[in-house]
C-alpha cells in the first residue's frame, strides 16, 4: 500500500500528476475538436459540392478507422510532414514532434468527426419557422445565426457532445502507446519498476473511473441547465 | 483446426495473388501479413460480438430481475467496464493478472493468461458485453410497460414474458445501436496489438517498424474501412428485414 503513497518510494503523486496530464490532454483536444467539428459541420451543410465531399470523406474515414491507427498516423505523419517542410525550406534541424501536441491533434481529429455529426443534427433541429421569424424581424442572416440558431443549437448538441467527451476522456489512454507521460503510461512505468503491475494498472483504472464519474455528474448538470424551459 | 488453417493460408495466397500485383510494391511484399492480420481481426470481432451479446443478455436480465444482489452485480460490472478505457482493461488482464505468472495463477489459469489472444478476446467480450447490456436496457425500457403486465396477467413467468414478448421487440429497437457498437468493437480491437496479438493492427505495426513507411498505415486503414463498411451493410440489411 505504501507504494501508492506520496513522496519518495511512493507513486501516488506521480499517478496524480499523470491524471492531471490526462485531463489537460482531454481538455485541449476538446477545444480543438469542437472547432474542427463546427468547421466540418459547416462544410457538410454548405451548398458547395467539394466542401460536402471533404466533410463526408473526413467523417467517413475517421468513423471507420481505429482511433489507435489515427493516433499513430498523426504522430508519425506530422513528424514526417514537418521534417520535410524544414528540409524544403533549406534548414537542417532535427525535429521531433512533441508527443502532447501529436496526441491532442489526433484526439481532436477523432472528436471533430463525431462532433461534426452532432452539430449538423443540432443545426437542423432548430425549427425553420424561428429562423424565418428572425429574418422577418429584420435580422441579417449572420445576426440571426448568432442570436437565434447558435444558442438553440447548443441545447440540442449538448447531450451528444457529453457522450463524446466521455469517449474521448477514455481514448486519451492511447497516448500511453506513443510514450506520452499520462496516467496509464505512469502506471505502466510504476508497475515495471516495482514489479507490481496489477496494483498500478488497477490504481490507474480507479482514477479513470473517478474522472468519468465526475464527468458524468458534470454532464448531467450541464444538460439540465441547457434543457431549462424546454418541454420534457 | 488444421484444415481450417490450411483454408486460411490458401485463401490468403489466393487473395494476394489477385490483389497484390495491383497494389504498390510495398503492399505486394507485405500482402500475406495483412491478410493474416485481417483474419485474426475478423475472428476476434466475430467471437467477441456473439459471445458478448450473450454476456449482455445475461447482464441485462440480472439488472432488471428485481433481485437486489443480481442487479447490483450487473450494475457494477457495466459501470466499471464502461467507465474505464479499454486499453486499461487489456493491460490489467494481460500485464497485471497475466503478470502474476504460473506461480501466482496456477497451471490452469496460466495456460489461459499467457496467450495474448485469449486475454484479448476475454477483455473484448467483457467490454462489449457491458456496452451492449446498456443498449439492450434502453431497448427494453422503450417497450411499453403494459406489455409486460399483460404477459404476466396471461400467466407467463417473468422470464417467459421477457423471452417471448419483451426481448424480441427490444432487439428491434436496439438493433441500429447494436450495429454501431460492433463498429466500435472493430475499432477497439486494434488495441489488442499492444498485448502481442498479431491482428491487422499488430501486423501493420510490425511492418511499419521494419519499413518505417507511413503508407503502411493507410493500407491498414483501407482494410478497416472495408470491414466497417461490410458490417454497416450487413446490419442495414437485417434492419430492413426486421422492419418488414
Amino acid at each position: 500500500m505504501e507504494l501508492l503513497g506520496v513522496g519518495p518510494g511512493g507513486w501516488g503523486d506521480d499517478l496524480l500528476r499523470g491524471a492531471w496530464v490526462t485531463m489537460q490532454l482531454a481538455l485541449a483536444a476538446l477545444s480543438l475538436g469542437l472547432l474542427i467539428g463546427l468547421v466540418m459541420a459547416g462544410a457538410k451543410l454548405s451548398s458547395l459540392r467539394p466542401l460536402n465531399w471533404l466533410g463526408a470523406g473526413y467523417t467517413g474515414f475517421v468513423r471507420g478507422t481505429p482511433e489507435f491507427l489515427i493516433l499513430l498516423l498523426v504522430y508519425f505523419g506530422s513528424e514526417t510532414a514537418v521534417r520535410s517542410l524544414i528540409g524544403a525550406l533549406g534548414f537542417e534541424v532535427a525535429f521531433e514532434m512533441p508527443k502532447f501536441l501529436a496526441a491532442v491533434l489526433g484526439l481532436a481529429l477523432i472528436f471533430g468527426a463525431y462532433a461534426c455529426e452532432v452539430f449538423r443534427g443540432a443545426f437542423q433541429a432548430v425549427p425553420k419557422g424561428l429562423m424565418e421569424a428572425a429574418e422577418a424581424s429584420g435580422m441579417s442572416s449572420w445576426l440571426a445565426f448568432r442570436r437565434v440558431r447558435l444558442p438553440l443549437m447548443w441545447r440540442y448538441a449538448i447531450p451528444g457532445l457529453g457522450n463524446l467527451w466521455m469517449v474521448m476522456l477514455k481514448d486519451t489512454s492511447l497516448a500511453a502507446v506513443i510514450a506520452l507521460d499520462e496516467l496509464l503510461r505512469i502506471a505502466k512505468i510504476a508497475g515495471e519498476t516495482t514489479r507490481e503491475p496489477l496494483l498500478f494498472f488497477i490504481a490507474a483504472g480507479v482514477l479513470y473511473l473517478i474522472m468519468t464519474a465526475l464527468s458524468d455528474y458534470g454532464r448531467h448538470r450541464i444538460e439540465q441547465r441547457a434543457r431549462r424551459g424546454m418541454p420534457a | 483446426m488444421s484444415i481450417y488453417q490450411d483454408i486460411k493460408i490458401a485463401a490468403s495466397d489466393g487473395v494476394c495473388a489477385v490483389i497484390g500485383p495491383i497494389g504498390p510494391a510495398l503492399f505486394e511484399k507485405n500482402c500475406p501479413r495483412f491478410i493474416d492480420g485481417f483474419w485474426v481481426t475478423i475472428e476476434l470481432i466475430l467471437f467477441a460480438s456473439v459471445i458478448g451479446l450473450g454476456v449482455a443478455l445475461v447482464t441485462v436480465l440480472a439488472r432488471l430481475s428485481g433481485n437486489r444482489v443480481l442487479s447490483t452485480i450487473a450494475y457494477a460490472y457495466t459501470y466499471v467496464f464502461r467507465g474505464t478505457p479499454l486499453l486499461v482493461q487489456l493491460w490489467i488482464f494481460y500485464f497485471g493478472i497475466g503478470g502474476l505468472g504460473e506461480e501466482g495463477l496456477g497451471p490452469l489459469l496460466w495456460s489461459f493468461f499467457k496467450d495474448g489472444w485469449n486475454v484479448g478476446l476475454l477483455v473484448l467480450i467483457l467490454n462489449t458485453g457491458a456496452y451492449v447490456a446498456e443498449i439492450l436496457r434502453g431497448g427494453i425500457v422503450n417497450v411499453p410497460k403494459g406489455q409486460m403486465e399483460a404477459a404476466l396477467a396471461y400467466g407467463m413467468t417473468w422470464l417467459q414474458a421477457m423471452r417471448r414478448i419483451i426481448l424480441p421487440q427490444a432487439f428491434k429497437i436496439a438493433w441500429p445501436a447494436y450495429g454501431n457498437e460492433v463498429i466500435l468493437l472493430l475499432k477497439g480491437s486494434a488495441l489488442i496489438s499492444t498485448i502481442t496479438v498479431l491482428d491487422l493492427m499488430g501486423q501493420t505495426r510490425t511492418i511499419f517498424s521494419r519499413s518505417y513507411d507511413l503508407e503502411i498505415y493507410l493500407y491498414a486503414a483501407v482494410f478497416y474501412l472495408l470491414l466497417a463498411g461490410l458490417i454497416t451493410i450487413l446490419f442495414r440489411r437485417i434492419e430492413n428485414r426486421l422492419a418488414g
